[in-house]
């Protein structure tokens, strides 16, 4: 808040002032496929050093964002400012964890060659892998406790073993914002508490961590923060803030019972 | 004769074009690998097809400035130019229009080729076309090949060379995740045009050589060959470099040592040996290793499931498990075990509770998930954690109050 109050000062519109210190914010996103829109005119604007969870029911448009707001795919309209800078001068500071479905794990590849590709913007083209760049790799691996695995190819890895080292992938980024794309989806228990261990810590040493989120039963547990979103933008703020009767009803429609939203809404 | 070829005692003719063929070999397995990775191989057979228009607008437009329309360099970089647009086309109708990247290669392929094909029978019928030979590009023909032909080919390839080995690492990015390579900043569209690009140049200097229509093969067969061998990608593009360099040089040896062995086809034959070879033999990946694989594990399950039966004192209907036990020596023919089948079927019985009960406990949860119905736990679990396990069988079961 010191942040925000200093840009209110130097004279900007808080609104304006809470896009140049966050993270991520985004204005006026919408993506279609077709015309059909996936996200409609979507704001967002994520708190420092948060914990978000992006709820939605399927096909609510949570991973469209994501990619969106990246530029992986090209919105019809909006745009992203990251850190108070446009996306693609802050390319370093992000580190983006796709969906685990999203690619071959029958790839020739090593799993310590998938988190040195965390290091390509700084190997670029030609430089040499050094012994350095083997650490950093190595480090992320263990901080996922898979730092046994790392001449494993990765087809012989389990989906928990294998969400682990996409994170380590980021891990090695050393970024300042950690975007994750349903990070949970069909890993193992133990696999999801490392990971969850993980992502407190970033947020320990003051990193900012969103994350789309299918289990609802579980966003009070391990994010602070929440965005609901079912193609327009729902509500957003802490969990408590988030997570009312009216806005998950409004977010899910008939799919969730009476009791549930009672009982969500009244844990926030 | 084949010896002579191999060690290029055959003259100057065979010499160059085993070489060039070698060289092509080399550039076009290690192109090739981004684009079988990338899972876009058949693209290459549209931009290939699509060379034909432009060889012989190429050729009317040389003979139209008076020149000699039969020149390699003039015919390459029209074929270069229909092959780029084809490239494009492909590009377009796949993200542009609702069609599917199947559809739209077959649509650019066919017009392409069918449009070349007329350009041709228009060339065969003028004067000048008479004998311009262009129909050699389409299966390739080494018999007049010149010393600047070899060279053009050996320049060419080895640049392609160059430029995939510098492009190496974000096209393995963009061919494993491209949406991670798309949030890192890597422009994905450009690096896939870029990996377009290089097989297009493949093709073009491998028009003299193996033809419009084969060159697909020598991109692809090295590196599925090498995928075989490998499970790291520096290593594939390695493995099929070599490997399309080795087609390239011996299959224009074997052509060159008898009359009317025509070259191009030889050199898909002789990679297409590697491929076989690899496809049976490879250890890894191999049709008879897993074959092998598959058979040592269905025995396995079933003597194990033999075991637990003769524990558990059921019979055995199955013939296999049965004659697997007498095999082992642990049952007679009757089905009745042994002395030996009676130790075994116990400690397999003992593994079972232990593993019923360790699949219960939370605590035991990753190693839980390693159950396979074969492995005995004390391979997994240390001494102290095998006796907890072991007091828990002998004790009566827990009931939740």
């Amino acid at each position: 808040m010191t942040a925000l109050n200093l840009a209110t000062q130097n004279g900007l519109r808080p609104e304006a002032a809470e896009i140049a210190t966050s993270p991520l914010a985004i204005r006026g996103l919408t993506v279609s496929y077709g015309e059909k829109p996936a996200i409609f005119s979507v704001d967002m604007t994520i708190r420092p050093g948060s914990m978000t969870a992006i709820i939605g029911p399927n096909g609510a448009g949570k991973s469209t964002l994501l990619k969106a707001a990246l530029g992986i795919i090209r919105p019809l309209s909006g745009q992203t400012t990251v850190f108070g800078r446009p996306l693609d001068t802050q390319r370093a500071r992000i580190a983006y964890v796709p969906q685990r479905a999203s690619v071959d794990w029958d790839f020739p590849t090593t799993v310590l060659d998938v988190v040195l590709m965390g290091l390509y913007r700084e190997l670029g083209l030609l430089r040499l892998v050094r012994s350095s760049h083997r650490k950093t790799a190595t480090d992320a691996l263990r901080r996922v406790g898979m730092a046994d695995f790392a001449d494993r190819q990765i087809g012989q890895l389990s989906g928990g073993q294998q969400q682990r080292v996409f994170l380590a992938r980021a891990l090695a980024q050393g970024a300042d914002l950690y975007l994750l794309d349903e990070p949970f989806a069909g890993v193992d228990a133990a696999t999801e508490k490392a990971i969850i261990a993980v992502l407190k810590s970033l947020k320990a040493d003051g990193k900012t961590v969103v994350a789309v989120h299918h289990d609802l039963a579980t966003v009070e547990q391990y994010f602070d923060h929440a965005f609901l979103i079912n193609v327009r933008p729902v509500a957003e703020g802490t969990v408590a803030e988030a997570f009312t009767a009216e806005s998950l009803q409004a977010a899910y429609g008939g799919r969730l019972a009476t009791a549930q939203i009672d009982r969500l809404s009244q844990a926030g | 004769m084949l010896f002579e070829a191999l060690t290029l005692q055959l003259g100057y003719n065979a010499t160059l074009v085993a070489i060039g063929a070698m060289l092509l070999g080399i550039s076009a397995g290690a192109t090739g690998t981004f684009l079988f990775l990338r899972k876009r191989a058949l693209v290459s057979d549209a931009i290939s097809h699509a060379t034909l228009p432009g060889i012989g607008l190429a050729f009317i437009v040389m003979v139209w400035l008076g020149m000699d329309g039969r020149s390699l360099p003039g015919l390459l970089i029209g074929s270069a130019l229909s092959a780029w647009i084809g490239l494009l086309c492909v590009q377009w109708l796949t993200g542009g229009t609702r069609l599917s990247e199947d559809s739209a290669i077959g649509a650019v392929l066919s017009v392409f080729f069918g449009a070349g094909i007329v350009l041709l029978t228009v060339i065969q019928g003028m004067s000048a076309g008479r004998q311009a030979g262009l129909d050699s590009l389409l299966l390739g023909s080494t018999a007049g090949m010149l010393f600047s032909d070899a060279v053009l080919i050996a320049g060419g390839g080895a640049l392609v060379l160059m430029l995939t080995l510098l492009l190496r690492r974000p096209m393995s990015l963009v061919a494993f995740d491209s949406d991670f390579a798309a949030a890192s900043g890597l422009n994905v569209p450009r690096i896939d045009l870029a990996t377009m690009g290089l097989v297009l140049a493949v093709t073009v200097v491998g028009l003299k050589i193996v033809g419009l229509i084969l060159i697909v093969a020598l991109l692809i067969i090295p590196p599925v060959t090498a995928r075989f061998w490998t499970e790291r990608t520096e290593h594939v593009w390695l493995i099929a470099g070599a490997l399309g360099g080795a087609s390239g040089y011996i299959g224009a040896a074997i052509s060159a040592s008898a009359p009317a062995l025509p070259t191009g086809p030889i050199i898909v034959l002789v990679a297409f040996a590697f491929f076989a070879v690899s496809l049976l033999f490879s250890p890894a990946r191999g049709v008879l290793s897993s074959v092998l694989r598959h058979r040592q594990y269905q025995r396995r399950v079933h003597l194990r499931q033999g075991l637990l039966a003769l524990a558990q004192g059921q019979p055995i209907y199955e013939g296999y498990t049965l004659r697997l036990l007498q095999r082992e020596g642990l049952a007679r023919p009757d089905g009745v075990a042994t002395g030996d089948g009676q130790a075994r079927a116990a400690k397999a019985l003992l593994d079972e509770k232990r593993w019923e009960i360790l699949r219960g406990l939370q605590a035991h949860e990753a190693t839980a998930a390693r159950y396979d119905g074969l492995t005995g736990l004390e391979t997994i679990l240390t001494e102290d954690q095998l006796r907890d396990l072991d007091t828990r069988i002998a004790a009566p079961r827990e009931i939740a109050p």
